[in-house]
């Protein structure tokens, strides 16, 4: 096990030091000549406004909930996955009525409309986002 | 070469931790509790249990540190409030701290190890799959009700807001 695992304890290492180089190795030969324009926050060329610190739309964190848990069943799938030909069919079903279960949640949430996407909450925007605010409408091509 | 590497961990998962604790900005804090995380799996594989470490990469780290930086930039107000963290009552946490240590350290010289001399696994994995479909079959189905009551609780509690 330490074999297996030290090789990918080796290639982080690695990676690491590749990366530390890459960068050492630009900051030697890449001229620094900093401006206040150079070093604002690139856009798709439009000047950026205000912070990049925005409020989320909470709908990340629901689905992100979701996720959690989906990704504890991927956690009990890895055991079942590595012992299915030997089980066979016992295993196949066993999986299955735990995956079962679990998809009655995905079924509730999905009914419950959590999953569905919601308008973003334009009372607050600010900038070139404020038209927005002033018409709802306008929040289609958005 | 396995005690440098355990020594290399240790010190990578603390400082990860220190940065954690002291950071002022919250959201550093949360990217080092990612490192952090990291070095405890790390740990984890040292102590012959590759399965847990791969459960504490995939969950904590692709999970729960995820959810937790979700949390910081789902606050309300994130561009008004200059997101930071102070350190109080410094005086009575290291209190509480040196009690801690000290519990620990008394608890691990008392306990009467057993070392017992074990041949390295090549893996754990398939142990546990067949643990968990033969003898412990009940409980396994019963992880599935749990967590389809978790999906369901977490879904309510977080639709209470709107």
């Amino acid at each position: 096990m330490y074999l297996e695992f030290g090789t990918v304890l080796a290639f982080t290492i690695l990676g690491i030091i590749l990366l530390m180089v890459a960068l050492w190795l630009q900051k030697l030969l890449a001229p620094s000549n900093p401006s206040k324009l150079k070093q604002s926050t690139y856009e798709c060329g439009e000047e950026p406004e205000g912070s990049a610190w925005v409020q989320f739309n909470i709908r990340f964190y629901i689905i992100a909930l979701v996720f959690l848990i989906f990704d504890v069943e991927v956690v009990f799938l890895f055991p079942w996955a590595v012992v299915f030909r030997e089980l066979g069919w016992l295993a196949m079903v066993e999986m299955g009525i735990f995956l079962v279960i679990l998809l009655v949640g995905l079924a509730y949430v999905w009914r419950k409309g959590d999953l569905d996407w919601v308008k973003l909450n334009m009372k607050n925007a600010r900038g070139r986002y404020r038209r927005f605010a002033e018409d709802p409408n306008s929040n289609k091509n958005f | 070469m396995a005690e440098i590497t355990f020594w290399l961990l240790a010190l990578f998962t603390i400082a990860s931790a220190v940065i954690v604790v002291t950071s002022r900005q919250l959201i550093y804090s949360a990217v080092a509790l990612l490192f952090s995380f990291i070095g405890v799996a790390g740990l984890y594989i040292y102590l012959w249990a590759d399965f847990i470490g791969v459960v504490q990469i995939m969950i904590y780290i692709g999970g729960i540190t995820i959810l937790i930086l979700f949390g910081i930039m789902l606050t309300n107000k994130i561009t008004s409030v200059r997101i930071s963290h102070t350190s109080v009552q410094r005086r009575i946490a290291a209190g509480g701290l040196t009690v801690l240590l000290g519990l620990l350290i008394t608890m691990i010289i008392k306990t009467p190890w057993y070392l017992v001399a074990a041949s390295e696994p090549t893996q754990t994995v398939e142990s546990i799959g067949k643990m968990l479909l033969i003898d412990y079959l009940l409980p396994f189905e019963v992880v599935s009700i749990l967590l389809l009551g978790a999906l369901i609780g977490a879904a309510t509690l977080a639709r209470r807001g709107r």
